[in-house]
């Protein structure tokens, strides 16, 4: 897994190719970290190009000479990439397409891969003709706080007018509304030490670090490792930058504790040192690889974090700096050193710092022609081989698709156009501070760049070293990332050496602050990505958005793909001379996860489509897979919620067949998803006294109870079966969906109220495979099954019995007399692999009788004319009172929600009972949620008398039953109500009847 | 977060379930006079501090222990972690 | 053993075991163990070890641990809770052997058919869990035992020999989705 600086096999770090023009590929120079020999072909908005293993997307269009990839937000203005990294606001486009088409990818950090498409954003109908346009000539009335003041009213216009035309207007891709077909991932990671970045500082870090043996993990975001020292031209020790981290990769690979990750980009510091990554394991590829994921999430545990993400140089603003062309004087250099391209066969460069200088020896170095370095500082060296002008700005710029030349105006104060078709803007570094504000860090001024470095309030666990904590000299970088892995070990005990580091730069920057051109009318754009100029912070500061938080907000600053990583401090600059206060004064930057932008899948991971959770199967599910069940998801489980018959074309045949058949003569229902759960110990009887409203101390062994169980405020919370199999031995039943609550639960009572009862509880749900046998046949089934030794008579086994039996011929199991559906029934459970076996030899033994299996929409109707309590009533406001089992709730012993229970307000007069309705006219359905208003009263909430909770046809009846909540209901039987569902403006008449519809006196379970 | 789990070490807080504060372990007498306005005081009343808080999580997807955690609202940071058995234990609690 | 007539199922369903083999990694399905679970009573701790020491050959093993012992292994589950495993084919009715080793000094439990049982070979393992779950199974030593989440479920992790030889113990009933989710991690990584 580890990865080394290579392409396609080849070492890199020595030159390659010669420079020899190929087709189409007008501006691409020698040299590079690019492989000439091969050549990879991709298309960009339907045109065929040609780059090379190593480009980037932007790096190959520019090689072609193409720089306008995409149009502005706001305005549809002609954009091309500014920078060479993920800071990119510009150069977002579509890649790829069907399926995997994926909006506002930064073409400068998109690897080039042969058959790459793709397609320029937020432009109709062609990247250089976008009629969209129109909204730059109308910019008057775009400016910052433009959907505030426009958009408040009428409100009809909104939705209908406004809306519409700003989502086609605005915005930036589009999605291709389909399924991803892709794979995402997530993993754990473990480390000493995390070194985020490889540039200078994190390559010495990790060389540090990895010599001592120590767990360590190198996340780069490129998809090759070294960070600047593969931009750049200057020599470490004795060869180039390049060299040097490739060595340095070679060895760290070789040591099996170093984890390198490559196209990993660290997107967020979490509590306690915990980080978040991003793999991008296939997005170089035109298509993952069977099985392979695109991204892997990667939650890594470190107990430290070097963060050595270096420096994000910043533009100076002027009037039309926005045209394709003009980039950042590093990233042309970078494209010229690393990518062998140049946006330009004659470039310029606009600086306040010796930085940018850098980028005209560079250039001049590979054969560009440099028109001119207009230098902000008046005094200072002079560089030869270009025309230095000092004390100059740059004032405005001309090309309406890319950039044809510049306006300077010089010290003099006479202005000079200078031809060019491309510029470098360097307005000084800052340091990539962006984790150290994930945990409310506030970075700190340093007057010396010029620019925040991290504060004292970082991350914990977290270590700053280089550019990124301001050391901006290469050697700088090498000494701090060494002395950040030592001290970063040395807090985990771990003693290192300083690697050996090679001689390398210390030139300073030089850097003197100039923020922004104050020259002219026009736009100087700030925040490219959002259309954010220095006139809309003027407008914000007039309109009193002066704060730093409110200024983003009301203009825009800094959101969207590249939090503001370029823009950030030229806004707050500007508010800072507007409100005449220092920068550090006016605010901070402070940044939020995730450091670039995260595709919703990948935080998805696998949990999608039918992944998206685990499905639990029941002992019968392949038995009722077989006969062609309707499955219905419980929770996690899938349950038979019906079994259709040949012939039946309606859920109702099938439904009204299953319980008439279980009624008359004998059903089986899986019943094993019920939570069961093991209670055993000397106080276990004790334990489920005090768990339960009603006494379970003096249960019988041998016998079974219904449980109320209450939560401390007197709301029913669950209810079950228990049965006693010994003195100290309970199985407690639970709902299928409050298992997991229930024994959550029992265990806070177990460990936190009553820390000494001797009581032991493991849940057995999945251990027991238990089905229902309910029906007056069901006894005779039985007895086909239990071996003859146990005796499962009436009066051997009553109503309420249980016992530890055999069947088929000596398998151990269990025996439950117990009831749902109010028939004579049982429940009978055998360890779950002989589960299939069992309802195979059940419907089989039950076929003389004409046995159904019945599934949950039958147990449901059986269980709503029995009038049983389910969910739909246990629904977290009602009280034993309310359910009609007040008089279980024992006051002789203490039991949760029995004290709470007794409040005055769960026991007026009218408090809302449990009962049963009927239909007026017998022919009409009821409505679940309907809600109860007395005859000639008006249906509103005042008038409410009560909800509906449980509907069924009931086919033993002929019609409709319901259950529900009615205020006084116990003393209003007998009365005609209206139950109104408002929702479809229907009410029906019904009648106040006993909730139990079928067999009220239960003859018929104790059969 | 990370929980230092007194039994088994650092565990991720994915693995556990919050419930709330620590009080809720000291469960008032049922058979005082005023039962009924101290269980409601036990059950509703919490103190919500922005700082050091003592809180019930329990260790679902783990070994189902209850733990007493001491955590600092405002940085997140935990001082303090015990087995919640022991902290009733130690409030006179038992049967 | 008992001699009735219903056959048993497979967890995944199948006739055979399931064994899934990558290189470097096997994934096999393993029903031939029988679990029960074993819990002190209150203030029996002196009890248990010496019952447990006579019945299993081995002393209960710490938190985050395992033991085994010829037929039997153990490992531990929660405070005073371990669970005790031995070959199916000679300890089906686990829990009442158990039960009659250690007497009223622990709560015993059938759990033989709670689980689906994974084994995990090969020095690709740490590769497939590091997708699955938290655990550090990469450093992990051997003997070491603990729960944890994969994939939504709560599942045991157990390690027989460090970096390669593992053990997994989810919930039966999510057989097959746990199955899916180590295959999936396991294509994902080799």
């Amino acid at each position: 897994m580890n990865q080394m600086n290579r392409i396609n096999g080849q070492p890199l770090g020595g030159a390659h190719g010669t420079g020899v023009p190929r087709p189409g590929q007008v501006n691409r120079l020698a040299g590079g970290q690019i492989d000439h020999a091969k050549t990879l072909t991709f298309r960009f908005d339907g045109k065929s190009f040609q780059g090379h293993p190593g480009d980037t997307l932007a790096s190959a269009l520019l090689a072609n000479g193409v720089r306008l990839m995409g149009r502005s937000f706001k305005y549809h203005r002609p954009r091309g990439p500014l920078t060479s990294g993920s800071e990119e606001p510009n150069a977002l486009v579509e890649l790829r397409s069907g399926a995997r088409q994926e909006p506002n990818t930064r073409a400068t950090v998109a690897e080039l891969f042969d058959g790459l498409e793709a397609t320029s954003q937020n432009r109709w109908p062609s990247l250089s003709f976008d009629a969209m346009a129109i909204n730059d000539r109308l910019s008057t009335f775009l400016t910052a706080g433009f959907y505030y003041k426009t958009f408040m009213w009428p409100k009809a216009f909104w939705e209908k007018l406004y809306e519409p035309i700003i989502r086609r207007a605005a915005g930036l891709g589009s999605l291709s509304m389909e399924t991803d077909p892709d794979l995402y991932d997530k993993g754990f990671l473990h480390a000493d030490l995390l070194v985020v970045g490889s540039g200078a500082a994190g390559l010495a870090a990790a060389l540090t670090a990895g010599r001592t043996g120590a767990q360590v993990i190198l996340a780069e975001e490129d998809f090759l490792f070294g960070g600047r020292l593969i931009a750049e031209s200057y020599r470490l020790g004795a060869g180039s930058g390049a060299d040097w981290a490739a060595a340095a990769i070679a060895e760290l690979a070789s040591l099996p504790n170093v984890r390198l990750m490559s196209r990993t980009t660290v997107i967020g510091a979490f509590e306690h040192g915990i980080t978040g990554a991003v793999e991008r394991v296939s997005d170089h590829l035109a298509q993952p690889a069977a099985g392979k994921p695109r991204q892997i999430l990667w939650r890594i545990y470190a107990k430290r974090t070097l963060l050595c993400a270096g420096a994000i140089e910043r533009p100076i603003p002027f009037e039309n700096n926005d045209r394709p062309g003009i980039l950042l004087a590093g990233a042309i250099r970078a494209y010229a050193n690393r990518w062998a391209a140049t946006p330009g066969k004659t470039v310029a460069i606009f600086t306040n710092n010796d930085d940018g200088l850098r980028t005209a020896t560079d250039l001049m170095d590979k054969g560009v022609s440099v028109a001119a370095v207009i230098d902000t500082r008046p005094e200072g060296k002079t560089l030869a081989g270009t025309t230095h002008l000092k004390g100059a700005t740059v004032i405005d710029s001309a090309g309406r698709l890319g950039l044809t030349g510049i306006t300077v105006r010089l010290g003099t104060g006479e202005t000079r156009q200078i031809a060019c078709t491309a510029l470098g803007v360097s307005g000084g570094w800052n340091p990539n501070v962006h984790l150290t504000c994930h945990q409310r860090g506030r970075p700190v001024w340093d007057a010396k760049i010029a620019a925040f470095v991290p504060g004292a309030d970082l991350p914990p666990g977290m270590s700053v070293a280089g550019a990124a904590m301001g050391d901006l000299t290469t050697s700088g970088a090498l000494a701090s990332g060494a002395a950040g892995a030592v001290a970063a070990l040395d807090a985990l005990g771990i003693t290192a050496k300083t690697a050996d580091l090679p001689e390398a730069e210390d030139a300073p920057v030089n850097v003197t602050p100039f923020w922004y051109v104050k020259h002219g009318k026009g736009r100087a754009w700030i925040d490219q990505q959002n259309d954010v100029t220095v006139k809309d912070v003027k407008l914000a500061h007039q309109e009193g958005y002066r704060s730093v938080e409110h200024l983003k907000r009301y203009t825009t600053l800094g959101m969207a793909t590249d939090q503001g990583k370029t823009s950030n401090m030229a806004g707050l600059a500007v508010m800072a001379e507007l409100t005449s206060k220092s920068i550090p004064a006016t605010g901070t930057t402070i940044f939020r996860p995730p450091y670039t932008p995260v595709p919703i899948a990948t935080f998805a991971g696998r949990s999608a489509g039918k992944d998206f959770r685990p499905v639990r199967q029941t002992p019968s599910h392949k038995w009722a897979a077989e006969q062609g069940a309707v499955f219905v998801e419980v929770g996690m489980w899938k349950r038979t919620q019906w079994l259709p018959r040949p012939g039946e074309t309606h859920w109702r045949q099938s439904v009204d067949r299953e319980v008439l058949a279980t009624r008359n003569s004998v059903g089986i229902c899986d019943v094993t998803t019920l939570g069961k759960i093991d209670v055993q110990g000397t106080d276990a009887a004790e334990f489920l006294n005090r768990v339960y409203a009603n006494p379970f101390a003096k249960l019988a062994v041998g016998k079974v109870r219904y449980g109320l169980m209450l939560r401390e405020d007197g709301m029913a919370m669950d209810d079950g079966t228990t049965a006693r199999l010994a003195e100290d031995h309970f199985v407690t039943t639970t709902t299928t969906a409050n298992a997991v609550g229930v024994y959550r639960h029992m265990e806070f009572c177990r460990q936190c109220l009553w820390p000494d009862l001797d009581v032991q509880i493991i849940s057995t749900t999945e251990a027991w495979a238990q089905f229902s046998v309910a029906g007056p046949n069901a006894r005779k089934l039985l007895q086909k099954i239990v071996d003859p030794e146990h005796d499962i008579s009436n009066e051997a086994f009553p109503y309420m019995a249980c016992g530890e039996i055999t069947v088929c011929g000596g398998l151990r199991a269990r025996l439950f007399r117990i009831s749902f559906s109010g028939e004579l029934a049982y429940e009978i459970a055998v360890p779950t692999r002989y589960g299939d076996g069992l309802i195979r030899a059940m419907v089989e033994a039950g076929k003389q009788y004409d046995a159904v299996v019945y599934g949950t929409e039958a147990l449901g109707v059986m269980r709503i004319e029995k009038g049983h309590a389910a969910g739909n009533e246990l629904n977290g406001t009602t009280t034993a009172r309310n359910l009609g089992m007040a008089g279980m709730v024992s006051k002789k012993k203490d039991a949760i929600g029995s004290t709470l229970s007794e409040r005055e307000g769960l026991n007026r007069g009218d408090v809302l009972a449990l009962v049963g309705f009927r239909p007026v006219d017998r022919s009409r359905p009821l409505v679940a949620g309907s809600h109860f208003i007395n005859v000639g009263a008006e249906a509103t909430a005042a008038n409410d008398q009560g909800y509906m909770t449980s509907v069924a046809f009931s086919p033993n009846l002929g019609h409709s039953v319901g259950l529900g909540f009615l205020k006084s209901g116990g003393a209003r039987k007998g009365e005609t109500l209206r139950a109104v569902n408002p929702l479809n403006n229907e009410e029906v008449e019904v009648e106040v009847v006993s909730a139990h519809f079928i067999d009220p006196e239960g003859d018929r379970l104790r059969a | 977060m990370i929980i230092n789990h007194p039994l088994l070490g650092p565990r991720d807080s994915q693995e556990f379930i919050y419930l709330g504060d620590a009080n809720l372990i000291e469960r008032p007498d049922w058979q005082a006079a005023n039962a009924v306005e101290t269980f409601h005081d036990y059950l509703y009343l919490r103190d919500n501090p922005a700082g050091e808080h003592r809180e019930l999580w329990y260790h679902e997807q783990g070994d189902r222990s209850w733990l007493v955690v001491t955590r600092n609202t405002v940085t997140h940071e935990i001082s303090k972690v015990e087995l919640a058995r022991d902290v009733a234990r130690s409030k006179g609690r038992s049967k | 053993m008992p001699d009735h007539s219903l056959a048993p199922l497979l967890p995944l369903g199948g006739a055979t075991p399931r064994r899934d083999t990558f290189a470097g990694l096997t994934i096999t399905e393993n029903p031939d163990v029988a679990i029960a679970s074993v819990a002190c009573r209150m203030g029996r701790d002196a009890d248990l070890a010496k019952a447990a020491a006579a019945l299993f050959g081995a002393a209960l093993p710490g938190p985050g641990q395992m033991a085994a012992k010829g037929d039997w292994a153990l490992f531990w589950t929660g405070p005073g809770q371990w669970m005790a495993t031995a070959p199916f084919a000679t300890h089906e009715d686990i829990s009442r052997i158990v039960k009659a080793g250690l007497g009223d000094a622990a709560s015993v439990t059938e759990q033989t058919d709670a689980w689906v049982r994974f084994d995990i070979d090969g020095a690709r393992a740490p590769d497939m869990f590091e997708r699955l779950c938290i655990l550090d199974t990469r450093r992990m030593a051997a003997g070491s035992a603990n729960r944890t989440m994969i994939e939504h479920l709560g599942a045991f992790v157990l390690c027989h020999r460090a970096g390669e030889a593992f053990s997994v113990l989810g919930p039966r009933s999510a057989a097959a989705s746990l199955h899916h989710a180590l295959v999936a991690a396991a294509t994902s990584a080799i």
